[in-house]
């Protein structure tokens, strides 16, 4: 057996499993850029594999935490985040970070989504939003674009998609930004701040699925539809460059004034411990 | 002396054995657990958390499990339906949580604040799939605490969800305690410990057995030690897999996982000298008045015995069976706060056992306890 089947840099030594390769992802999927982006940012920040809890829900996007070298979980259908809570809460030393579908995290996932962002608990929600439910064939999803189609809006989407950014900020999320895997280089910086960022930080990031977004609008090259993403999506200059019938990518917010989660808990005890050695 | 309320037995028996994870959604009648927690948790350095619904609680519960040890949650009927597909998560990933379920009358929301006990075949088959779970039931507010405590020793021991079945009348009385038991405590995880089984951390596999069996202990997480998890079907190293052949040896690992370890689980109440024509049987707060109906018809001079579970998953059907041969039990009567799932356990668990018994059900499912006289009726009744 080919022990390695890929040249491997350093960094996917140390953070990578190996042995689970060669992985499951379609060729041209954007999942794999994604995870890359994030092991690298992680590496770049100086992380030990021994710090960080990585955790995923169910679908194409959840596959993703058995191949990362550290505390892996593989959880069940949008309940990645409530699981992490969990962790982060018990252990606020770790690194918490979590890779989440569109539908995972925003659709069955969403409330704990919304509450997360509202307690700002220490975990970084990376959303692999391919706008499709992929593990399960393609259906639309809260983020499928009006009109475009999937298995389930063949005659295209009825209902306008939610925004994943507007939900994060809306809901009291302390960093929220948006990427997309056209733009690795860029991508990598944004997860790299939401990774070190000490609250909950959303990446939303526009990935590309060629196998059933990209053919069932036409567009099943993954090159083409990488373009059709990169003309839909810019960079933004500041939160007020805003263009018509594009999405902005880049940091919408970034307020490190909060106390994260875990951190006001540990406050509080210590609080109640003086308390208690005052009134012993 | 104490006068103490049964839901805050619950919460006392948790902090005694040194629970440090709550998460849960309020929900009456388990509520008071939820805020005695709230208060008494971080004075230990305990985490309690409200959660935004009850999927969210057994998840983080879960989460907790995973990364530190035995958690708790605490619900009652439409709050647990919410949490069958994190239990399934827990019987898979073999993650010690302990859910209590404070029992109303149901379906639905039902009756919110009136005892029910209709949650009993849901606690053992609730979830899909053929899953291992224990269920516990106490009798009383000093067992509340007792079987609390052993919930959360034996889920993190046997990295297994354990359900505690109590009910409206259990969670909202109160009962004079001269005595707390000694208390017992949950084992704390030890690299020590796994290395005893893995000689190398880095050999670490999660769902392998160690010589007699029995999955391996869990790591500390901040014991350099890593591991996967995961509710897929998965082989050892904690990798999902359909390979026909290692799914039959999880599955069938997993479904034997109870009763494996059933000597240890059994536990009962059983009264009477041997001599019986009519067995009493009940679980929960029933099984209190079951108690007392046993009681006073023995003092009567009718020839009653009492058997009352307090584990119901692993189901004692052998000692039940071996109670009635030795007795020469003929009529069983079962009063239980539904329609017959005690009842419909029993009978399945006697089928084999070569036994030829009448069963006889009194059955309340309006939110009204069965007196110890509507009891002691049906035994005159012949
Ligand atoms: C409770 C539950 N409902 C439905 C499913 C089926 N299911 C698995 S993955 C998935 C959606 C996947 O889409 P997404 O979350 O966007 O992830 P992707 O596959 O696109 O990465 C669904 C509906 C499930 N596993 N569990
Ligand atoms: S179905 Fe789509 S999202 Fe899933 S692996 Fe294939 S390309 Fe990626
Ligand atoms: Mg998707």
């Amino acid at each position: 057996m080919v022990k390695k089947p890929l040249p491997y840099t350093y960094t996917e030594e140390k953070w990578i499993r190996d042995r689970y390769l060669p992985h499951q992802w379609c060729p041209g999927c954007g999942i794999g850029t994604i995870l890359k982006a994030v092991i690298d940012a992680m590496d770049d920040l100086g992380w030990e594999p021994e710090d960080v809890a990585f955790v995923s829900g169910i679908g194409c996007t959840g596959r993703s935490s058995g191949y990362v070298n550290a505390h892996t979980f593989h959880t069940i259908h949008g309940r990645a985040i409530p699981v992490a809570t969990g962790i982060k809460l018990s252990h606020p030393e770790l690194h918490v970070v979590t890779m989440l579908g569109d539908g995972d995290g925003i659709a069955i996932g969403g409330n704990h989504f919304i509450h997360a962002a509202k307690r700002n608990i220490g975990i970084t929600a990376i959303i692999v939003d391919n706008s499709i439910y992929g593990m399960t064939g393609g259906q639309v999803s809260p983020t499928t674009p009006e009109n475009m189609k999937s298995t389930t809006s063949i005659y295209g989407a009825l209902e306008p998609p939610m925004d994943p950014i507007s939900l994060a900020l809306g809901a009291g999320a302390t960093f929220v930004a948006r990427a997309a895997t056209w733009n690795p280089v860029h991508m990598r910086q944004i997860v790299k701040k939401a990774l070190e960022h000490d609250g909950f930080a959303v990446v939303d990031i526009k990935s590309q699925c060629p196998t059933y977004f990209g053919r069932y609008n036409g567009i099943s090259d993954p090159v083409e539809l990488l373009n059709w993403y990169k003309e839909h999506t810019y960079i933004m200059k500041d939160p007020s460059d805003i263009r018509e019938g594009k999405l902005p990518l880049g940091i919408f917010r970034d307020n490190k004034s909060k106390v994260e989660l875990s951190k006001k808990y540990r406050q509080l005890f210590e609080h109640l411990r003086k308390e208690g050695e005052n009134n012993g | 002396m104490e006068l103490v309320f049964g839901n805050h037995a619950a919460a006392k028996g948790a902090i005694d054995a040194g629970l440090k994870f709550y998460a849960g959604y309020p929900i009456t009648p388990s509520s008071e657990i939820a805020e005695e927690l709230s208060v008494e948790l971080p004075k230990v350095g305990g985490i309690f958390i409200q959660m935004e619904d009850e999927i969210g609680s057994i998840n983080a519960c879960i989460g907790a499990a995973y990364a530190d040890k035995v958690s708790l949650t605490a619900t009652s009927g439409p709050g647990f339906a919410l949490m069958q597909e994190g239990l399934g998560l827990a019987s898979m990933a073999e993650l010690p949580v302990v859910i209590i379920d404070v029992m109303r009358g149901g379906p639905s929301t039902g009756l919110a604040t009136l005892v029910g006990e209709g949650d009993l075949l849901m606690a053992i088959w609730g979830t899909h799939g053929d899953h291992p779970v224990i269920v516990v039931s106490p009798g009383n507010v000093k067992e509340f605490y007792i079987y609390t405590q052993k919930a959360l020793v034996w889920a993190e021991t046997h990295r297994i969800p354990v359900v505690v079945l109590a009910d409206e009348v259990i969670g909202h009385s109160y009962q004079w305690i001269d005595e707390w038991p000694e208390p017992i405590k949950i084992p704390e995880r030890t690299k020590e410990r796994v290395l005893e089984i893995f000689e190398n951390p880095d050999d670490y596999l999660p769902f392998a057995t160690d010589e007699e069996g029995h999955i391996v202990p869990l790591p500390p997480i901040d014991s350099g030690i890593k591991w996967h998890m995961t509710g897929s079907a998965h082989d050892v190293d904690g990798f999902p897999t359909i390979m026909p052949e290692k799914v039959k040896r999880l599955i069938e690992r997993l479904w034997n996982k109870v009763g494996d370890i059933r000597d240890e689980l059994i536990d009962y109440e059983y009264l009477g000298d041997g001599d019986a024509d009519i067995l009493l049987m009940s679980f929960a707060s029933m099984g209190m008045s079951a108690k007392q109906a046993y009681l006073e018809l023995k003092e009567e001079g009718y020839k009653v015995a009492l058997f009352r579970p307090r584990v119901l998953w692993p189901f004692p059907g052998d000692e039940l069976a071996e109670i009635i041969k030795k007795n020469g039990i003929k009529k069983i009567i079962i009063p239980e706060l539904n329609a017959g799932q005690l009842m419909l356990l029993t009978k399945a668990f006697l089928a084999d056992k070569g036994v030829n018994v009448q069963y006889v059900g009194i059955n309340h499912q309006y939110g009204e306890m069965i007196s110890p006289d509507e009891i002691k009726e049906a035994v005159y009744n012949g």
